[in-house]
This record gives C-alpha cells, sequence and structure tokens, in this order.
C-alpha cells in the first residue's frame, strides 16, 4: 500500500539498493537515483526512444516503466557498453559509430546503441533492412540515420568476424 | 521538468529545485499480486484502480497525468498470466503473453499466420518487448492491430472478476470509443481464437505514415477455398477507420461460394467504400474509406494467392 518501496536492482553488473518512490520511471531512476544520466529522456510518452536501456536484455522504454518494476531484474545502460580493454575503452559498436560519423548532437546515441546491441545480441547477421527497422523505433533529427546504419552494420560485420576467429 | 535555470532564481534555488524528487506519474499506491487471485481480489476492493500490463499506453497516460488513479494494480508479476496454449480446435493466450512472444512462437506463426503479419507492425521491438495482448485489447485504440486481428478471427475475450468468469465475443468487446466491455472489477485473463484450418489464407495489411505509427486504416482478411477453387467461407475486417474495427458483412457475404475473380475482389473491396469512417486531424473521413477499399483488394488479393499456395496451386486469382 506503501507509496515508497525499497528495491534491489543489478545495473551494469552492479548490485544497487534504494528506496524509492513507486511511480518514479526507471529512466529517472538512474538518472536521479544512480547518476548515470547516459539514460537521455526526450518526450517521456514512449516515442523517441531516447531512454531505450536493456531490461534482461531486452530493449525497453525507460520512460515507460516503473522502477520498482526493475527490481531483481538486471538492467544495462549506456554506462555499461564500453569495453575496458579496448585502448580508447570503446566496445565495437561505440568505435564504429565514431568511425562512421554515427552520431551529431549525441543525444539520441545512447537510446540507439541499446536498441543495436539487443538487435546484434539476437540476429549477428542483421541485415540492412534488420537494422533500420529496429532503429524504426529511435527518432534521430541529425543524422538523416544513414552513417548510424552504416556504423551498425559494420559493428555487425566485426562481431560476425569476432565469432568466426 | 525544469531544463534550465529560470529567470529570477539563484544559482542556490536552483540546485534546491534540481534536486527535488522528480514524478512525471501522479501519486498512486502500488500492488504487485504474484497470483491473479490476488489481483482479482485487490480489483474488487480497490476504486479508482487501473490495471498496468505491459505500460505501453498507460504509462504514458500516467506520465501526461490523463489519468490519476488511486490505485496501480501491476499485473507484470502473474507468470499465470503468460501463455500461448494450442488445445485442439483454440489456441489460448493468456493476457500478459508479451508481443514479442507471440511474435517469435511457432504456434502462433503456423496456426495464426494473420496474427504473426500483424505482429510485426505493432508498434517497435522497444515497445513489443513490454507490450502485452490483453493491454493492447483492454486499451482499444481504435487503429491497433491485434484488435482488429481478433475481430476478422471472431476472438472470445475471458474476464474474470471475484463474481465469476465471462467469456465475450470480440464483437461484443468494445463498448465504445476506447471502452471494453469489461466491468472495472474484472481483469482480461485470456484470449481464445478458433484457428482456420490449414490450407486458409490470410493478409494483414495497414497504411501509416511511418513504420510502426498507428495505422490510418488497416485490413485483416481470411479466406478458405473448397477444392474446385470457389471461396468457400471469408472474413474481413477493417481497423483505423472507426471508434473499433468493423466486419464488413457485405462483403464476406459477396465472397462466399464465388469463383476468385479480379471482378469480385474488386466489388467486395468496394464495399468498404461506404463504411463509418471518422473525421480527424490525421486523415478526413473520404480518405480513410478509400484507403480501406486499397487495402481491402490488395489484401484479398494477397490472400487468395496464400491459400492458392498452400493448396498446391489449384487456381489463378486474377483468372
Amino acid at each position: 500500500m506503501s507509496r515508497t518501496r525499497r528495491i534491489e536492482v543489478e545495473v551494469n553488473g552492479r548490485s544497487e539498493a534504494r528506496e524509492i518512490d513507486v511511480r518514479l520511471t526507471l529512466a529517472d531512476f538512474l538518472r536521479r537515483e544512480l547518476g548515470l544520466t547516459g539514460t537521455h529522456l526526450g518526450c517521456e510518452h514512449g516515442v523517441c526512444g531516447a531512454c531505450t536501456v536493456l531490461v534482461d536484455g531486452r530493449a525497453v522504454r525507460g520512460c515507460l516503466m516503473l522502477a520498482v518494476q526493475a527490481a531483481g531484474r538486471s538492467v544495462r545502460t549506456i554506462e555499461g557498453l564500453g569495453d575496458a580493454e579496448a585502448p580508447d575503452g570503446l566496445g565495437v559498436l561505440q568505435a564504429a559509430f565514431r568511425e562512421h560519423h554515427g552520431l551529431q548532437c549525441g543525444f539520441c546515441t545512447p537510446g540507439i546503441l541499446m536498441t543495436l546491441t539487443e538487435l546484434l545480441a539476437k540476429c549477428p547477421d542483421a541485415t540492412e533492412s534488420d537494422v533500420r527497422l529496429a532503429l524504426s523505433g529511435n527518432l534521430c533529427r541529425c543524422t538523416g540515420y544513414q552513417t548510424i546504419v552504416s556504423a551498425a552494420l559494420e559493428a555487425a560485420r566485426r562481431l560476425n568476424g569476432k565469432l568466426a576467429s | 521538468m525544469l531544463r534550465s535555470r529560470p529567470l529570477g532564481t539563484s544559482r542556490d534555488e536552483w540546485s534546491d529545485l534540481a534536486s527535488a524528487p522528480l514524478m512525471k506519474p501522479p501519486p498512486f499506491d502500488y500492488e504487485d499480486p504474484e497470483t491473479l487471485a490476488g489481483a482479482l481480489e485487490l480489483a474488487s476492493r480497490l476504486d479508482n484502480h487501473k490495471l498496468l500490463a505491459g505500460g505501453q499506453s498507460l504509462m504514458p497516460m500516467l506520465n501526461m497525468r490523463f489519468v490519476q488513479p488511486d490505485h496501480v494494480i501491476d499485473l507484470n508479476r502473474i507468470a499465470e498470466l503468460a501463455y500461448i496454449d494450442d488445445v485442439d480446435t483454440v489456441v489460448r493466450i493468456g493476457s500478459m503473453t508479451r508481443q514479442h512472444e507471440l511474435l517469435e512462437s511457432d504456434v502462433i506463426a503456423r496456426r495464426l499466420p494473420l496474427m504473426r503479419e500483424a505482429l510485426e507492425q505493432v508498434g517497435h521491438v522497444q515497445t513489443r518487448n513490454r507490450g502485452t495482448i490483453g493491454g493492447s485489447l483492454c486499451h482499444l485504440d481504435p487503429a491497433a492491430e491485434l484488435p482488429c486481428v481478433l475481430m476478422a478471427c471472431d476472438g472470445v475475450v475471458e474476464a474474470q472478476s471475484v463474481r465469476g468468469t465471462r467469456r465475450i465475443a470480440m464483437r461484443d468487446f468494445p463498448a465504445f470509443y476506447m471502452t471494453p466491455a469489461i466491468e472495472p472489477d474484472e481483469i482480461v485473463t485470456a484470449i481464445e481464437v478458433a484457428p482456420w484450418a490449414a490450407g486458409h489464407g490470410s493478409a494483414f495489411l495497414e497504411f501509416a505514415r511511418r513504420h510502426g505509427d498507428f495505422a490510418q486504416a488497416s485490413v485483416a482478411v481470411l479466406i478458405a477455398s473448397s477444392p474446385d477453387g470457389a471461396i468457400e467461407r471469408a472474413s474481413l475486417a477493417v481497423g483505423g477507420l472507426a471508434t473499433a474495427p468493423q466486419r464488413i458483412a457485405e462483403a464476406e457475404r459477396m465472397l462466399a461460394g464465388s469463383m476468385p475473380t479480379a471482378a469480385l475482389v474488386r466489388a467486395a473491396a468496394q464495399a468498404c467504400g461506404d463504411i463509418e469512417a471518422t473525421d480527424d486531424a490525421h486523415a478526413p473521413a473520404a480518405y480513410r474509406r478509400q484507403l480501406a477499399v486499397a487495402l481491402t483488394e490488395r489484401a484479398l488479393k494477397l490472400a487468395l494467392v496464400r491459400s492458392d499456395a498452400a493448396n498446391g496451386g489449384l487456381h489463378e486469382p486474377n483468372a
């Protein structure tokens, strides 16, 4: 009945416990309670895709889930995408975005990277049309998407190469 | 949300504002029962409650404070409401089955290809990962794909309350605009569809400005052919035109018992030319009707080709 609740949730591999308002959205929880401001908020009603994060490996709108619903689940955000082993700290997808100019202002980028992370995990040999279909849930007002699609396909090629070797 | 320091506030005042709790939805009490019995008890007892299924429509409405429930009953922890059962003549789907689970299901692909084709056009991967069939049905957006499919398939909706269980035919399910014919203490628990026999043809087509948008018009078609190539049975539902998806009985009557010719298909599609349609900011009624006619003709042809292919190419639908 209470309007606050204590939750435990795994975020980017770390267990976090907080007492939160039950009406707090997952995106606001990540940004305000955990300081993970890489997850951006655009429309806050599920249209723009900027707040996309992975919950148990699946891309979801962070603004359309309550933080209490993430209790006991595993959340991955843009802050968990880097590769500590790489010299520049970037994961394969991130490096491909830099090389292909897959971002300009960068506001939509965290959401787009999370959407593509799910796509490439489920479908490592994604085609251009798979990529465009997945990206239909993320709005970008700068790039015109072409460079984003190129970056995603380049990342798919590299990940496939890694799997093959 | 305060995005920048408002004029006239000092830096200290602004830092207080910026660290204040930030809540989009209005305050509510939250319950997340783990059993259906628990949820039914809460739904019977709590006034002004909202049931939270996948949240892909309710959460935006809460964020914008279009709805201000005193209680939110979250159904997401009720495992017994998420399943796809293939039982003889019926496919039974738990109301909390997510749209991505339906899209990835072999049972749906094999038994309800019409539903599978429609699911590809429901929102986006990020919303299908949360959105549920029961939520989509109860939200009852006039342009939503799943209600249109269930209308075409003569689906049955099962609703439970502490008072008992009711089975509601899909054609009686929409009460009026975005309002299902269920009582405040009822919870939709399952959807049943009797799949058409193997060899039937189906097609779901829609027109939307961008992929994943709500459709300005959508069409669901089912066709069963007899061995001589004649159409034995046809079902046609049009969504996005009026307050709820509508069956086009006149077209179904024209098709049943006839040999499929291009002229027949065109004449049946024309039956969508004078159905009820709403005018709004997205499209005038006349335009929506025109879309329905064009989509129906295409969907009928596609369903006939598919039915033909499933039956080993017995007849030529465009002859």
